[in-house]
């Protein structure tokens, strides 16, 4: 099998699918946060300061997304086709909650009533905080495993996917979002806001590590399989380590008002439980709960090697553009949110 | 009803709803970059008004646009499982190109566009309106491109047999170069930016018969009616070209789309017809040996048939595929003819002197849409019963795990918000242009910018 600096393609694009879906995490994850903390803002112009925080940049932070599904579409065929149509409703309801958002933020500014505006505040925070649980269920799903049967088509039935420890999951994820949307609303913030926000991120601080530590527990005695990799090879305990020590800094560095740091500290900890879970996983993408044969791995759900070189050259040729303009419109929008004309 | 049934009218129904609001993002996305340039080469404050108004408009279209398109890509994995997994090592390519190239850059900028006036100078607002633009342009590319191999695949082989089959790439260029993918990109990004012009042509016209915003009117009117003159006869070309490809590619989808039932005979063109499945007959006004003469420049050389083709490999719904594709056709001269005259009354300088030249535009606006859907409801009907002509049955990709209960769920819950979403969008959109462009609300904070605009003024 052809490698590229030792590795082979398959576990390149592991990593590479790997890479996007954080970068997605990270980005999306900010605003999705941000839009679940919207209803604790009460008064009309925190809720519009706290839009507009995210308003120029949440729709290229969703781009992610769409180029992670075309990476995972094009690079694990057999996994994007076996696990959207499993998860057939959840994923309806992910684009109903998609739709919904997007169409929240564009329209709400464009009337003055007072019902028009709550009634898309409310459809805006209830999509986030659904689109952040949902992500948490499917992840939850796959860390788990899901019942694959021959042909390497599901042979269960949707309700299945609604279990505890999904729903753990889901927590943990809104959890996670909502602390790291905290942090990026207060570098954006000032005044009754800042102020209010700041006792918002201790709470979700609290919640986070609440849920964090549970699903952790619950992990280590229902799914013992998934330590596994780390039973053998102790040095990577290094990535739990970090994850936690990364956590526990962001209490630290927010009581110091060092909110840019905390952001990125934050977004490291997006960044490193996601490595958690691709350690655990791989080589196995989706387990099956009904016969180790039937797993989906890198291996058997990998396109071909030319079609992986191939994107190979459009990510190393698309990467650097795509960082140049997300550095662009955030060095431009960077700062204090300042209402004008053209804001929501 | 069964999966099959319901996942293409699911397909049929989200994606003809998104197909509203690309082609407008499209095409008043180049009219924004001519108004902001003329803006910048001028000086005037009356482009940048229109073009302030517009860019409200567009941040409409474009928004819904963009809450509409994930569907699609998710419903190959959800819907189309089997499909996915034969054409994911070929195309999959295209449509993660699509997301990296085309809507990083389109939605990058659109933050600066939207919210950048006071944030940006001048000339690096003109560059993000141009990036939108481009990247609008960019992904209508891709998405074509794989819709393109759908129809001529090519640069793939075969592996595995049966049920486990599937196409792996073998040569990159040539799966994007496929035969028919140039001349529909072209064909598709004209028809998307007639739709932008005709929408600017439609509102000012109505402002004009109004007596409102005359002089931003005019000059808006006329930069529309260029791109909309040039294009509709650009149309014509790449629409040729595209049924010439059709006649080399897709036979027996060219033989549906005219009507064409002989295994081999010399063929006529329909300018309007009716087709008789059943008595295998076409009535109505036809030009006789027309579709030989354009494909072939003679009236001799036989053309292959519906009849020269398998029962099970022809598609079925003739008399839709026949009626769609001439109405298209239709709307296209009728729109050269529109603007042809329209420009000719310009050159006399009479352009403004006719009300129901005017009125007629008002309501033109509805024209190139509805040639936009009728030519993808024609493409892709006649493409039947392949999904992926000649390789993969429609029928054959549906996803096997998906039953009729759920998809009727989402193709209801679809129905519905897409409802919403309509009424919503027709709503705020009539709201804007009752509002109209003005000037009143430009607070002007960018003195340092201003003296640049001075220095374009200079020159
Ligand atoms: C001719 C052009 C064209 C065609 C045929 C399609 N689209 Fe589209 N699409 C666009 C032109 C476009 C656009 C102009 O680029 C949009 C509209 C607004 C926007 O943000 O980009 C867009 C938005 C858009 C988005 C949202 C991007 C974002 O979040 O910014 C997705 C995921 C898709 N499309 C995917 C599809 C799929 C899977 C299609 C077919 C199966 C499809 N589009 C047909
Ligand atoms: C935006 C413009 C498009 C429109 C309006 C359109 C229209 C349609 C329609 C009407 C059908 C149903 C055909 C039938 O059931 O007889 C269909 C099916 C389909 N189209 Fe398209 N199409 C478009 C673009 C695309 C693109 C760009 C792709 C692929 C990248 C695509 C892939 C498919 C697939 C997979 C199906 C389902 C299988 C089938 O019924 O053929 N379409 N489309
Ligand atoms: C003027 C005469 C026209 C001719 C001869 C023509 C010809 C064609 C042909 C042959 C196809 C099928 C291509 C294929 O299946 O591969 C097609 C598709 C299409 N047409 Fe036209 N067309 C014309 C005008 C228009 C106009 C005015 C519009 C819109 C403003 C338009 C929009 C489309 C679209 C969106 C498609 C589907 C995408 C594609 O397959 O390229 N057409 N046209």
């Amino acid at each position: 099998m052809e490698t590229f600096l030792g590795i082979d393609y398959p576990t390149l694009w592991f990593l590479l699918v790997g890479g996007v879906f954080s970068g997605y995490a990270i980005l999306d994850g900010f605003d999705l946060g941000a839009g679940a903390w919207h209803l604790f803002f009460r008064k009309e112009l925190s809720r519009r300061i706290a839009l507009n925080a995210v308003g120029p940049v949440w729709d290229g932070n969703e781009v992610w997304l769409v180029i992670g599904g075309g990476a995972l579409f094009a690079g694990f065929p057999v996994v994007y086709a076996t696990l959207f149509s499993a998860m057939y409703i959840p994923f309806m309801l992910f684009l109903l909650f998609l739709i919904f958002r997007a169409i929240s933020i564009e329209f709400r500014s464009k009337e003055e009533m007072k019902w028009w505006r709550t009634m898309w505040d409310v459809s805006y925070s209830v999509s986030s905080i659904m689109l952040a649980f949902l992500l948490g269920i499917v992840l939850g799903n796959v860390l788990q495993g899901i019942a694959i049967g021959p042909g390497l088509e599901f042979q269960g039935h949707w309700l299945e996917f609604i279990n505890p420890y999904a729903i753990m999951v889901g927590f943990t994820t809104l959890a996670l979002f909502m602390m790291h949307g905290a942090i990026y609303l207060l570098m954006k913030t000032r005044g009754k806001l800042f102020v209010k926000l700041t006792n918002l991120l201790k709470r979700g601080i609290i919640f986070f590590v609440v849920a964090f530590g549970i699903t952790t527990l619950f992990t280590l005695i229902y799914i013992p399989h998934l330590s596994d990799d780390f039973k053998s090879h102790p040095a990577l305990f290094i990535i739990p380590l970090l994850a936690f020590l990364s956590i526990a800094n962001i209490p630290r560095l927010a009581s110091k008002k060092r909110f840019k740091l905390a952001f990125i500290f934050s977004s490291l900890t997006v960044a490193f439980l996601l490595i958690l879970v691709a350690i655990e996983l791989y080589p196995v993408l989706i387990m099956s709960t009904v016969d180790p044969m039937y797993d989906i791995t890198v291996y058997n759900a990998a396109s071909s090697q030319k079609s992986l070189s191939i994107m190979l050259i459009i990510a190393a040729i698309g990467a650097p553009l795509v960082l140049a303009y997300t550095i662009f419109v955030y060095k431009t929008f960077s700062g204090k949110v300042e209402l004008d004309e053209t804001s929501y | 009803m069964d999966v099959e049934i319901l996942s293409r009218i699911q397909f049929a129904f989200t994606i003809s709803f998104h197909y509203i609001y690309p082609p407008l993002s499209i095409g008043l996305g180049l009219i924004m970059v001519i108004m902001e340039g003329m803006y910048l080469r001028t000086g005037n404050k009356v482009y940048e008004t229109m073009t302030r108004f517009w860019t409200k408009i567009f941040a409409l279209t474009f928004g819904i646009g963009v809450a509409t398109g994930i569907v699609m890509e998710f419903e190959f994995g959800t819907n189309w499982a089997t499909y996915s997994r034969y054409v994911g090592d070929v195309f999959g390519s295209a449509l993660a190109a699509e997301g990296i190239f085309a809507f990083a850059l389109e939605s990058g900028f659109l933050g600066i566009l939207l919210f950048g006036w006071n944030r940006v100078s001048y000339r690096v607002h003109f560059i993000s309106t141009l990036g939108v633009w481009l990247g609008s342009m960019f992904s209508a590319v891709w998405i074509v491109v794989a819709n393109s191999w759908q129809q001529t695949p090519a640069g793939y082989h075969i592996v595995g047999e049966g049920l486990e089959a599937r196409a792996e790439i073998i040569d990159f260029w040539a799966m994007v170069f496929n035969p028919s993918s140039v001349d529909r990109i072209m064909h598709v990004w004209l028809g998307a930016l007639l739709a932008g012009a005709f929408l600017v042509l439609s509102v000012h016209a109505y402002y004009l018969l109004r007596n409102r915003h005359v002089e931003i009117s005019k000059k808006a009117f006329k930069i529309a009616l260029v791109v909309a003159t040039v294009f509709s006869l650009g149309q014509l070309l790449t629409g040729h070209k595209s049924a010439d490809g059709v006649a080399h590619n897709q036979p027996a989808k060219l033989a549906a789309l005219e009507g064409h039932f002989d295994s081999l005979s010399v063929a006529d063109m329909y300018i309007l017809g009716w087709v008789d499945k059943e008595k295998q007959e076409v009535s109505g006004l036809k030009i006789p040996g027309g579709l030989t003469f354009l494909l072939h420049q003679n009236t001799m050389t036989p053309i292959r048939g519906l009849n020269a083709f398998p029962e099970d490999e022809r598609p079925t719904a003739l008399n839709a595929i026949f009626q769609f594709y001439h109405l298209m056709v239709a709307i296209g001269m009728f729109l050269i003819l529109l603007t042809l005259y329209a420009s000719y009354l310009w050159w006399r300088g009479k352009l403004f002197d006719k009300k129901w030249l005017l009125w007629i535009f008002v309501f033109a606006v509805f024209l190139p849409q509805i040639a936009n859907q009728v030519g993808w409801f024609a493409a892709e009907m006649g493409r039947q019963p392949w999904v992926v002509y000649g390789l993969l049955k429609t029928s054959d990709a549906l996803s096997k795990v998906v039953t009729a209960n759920q998809v009727l769920f989402s193709l209801i819950m679809f129905a519905l918000v897409y409802l919403l979403l309509f009424l919503l969008f027709i709503y705020l959109l009539n709201k804007k242009i009752k509002t109209g462009p003005s000037d009143t609300e430009l607070i002007d904070k960018r003195a340092r910018q201003k003296e640049m605009a001075g220095i374009f003024k200079k020159q």
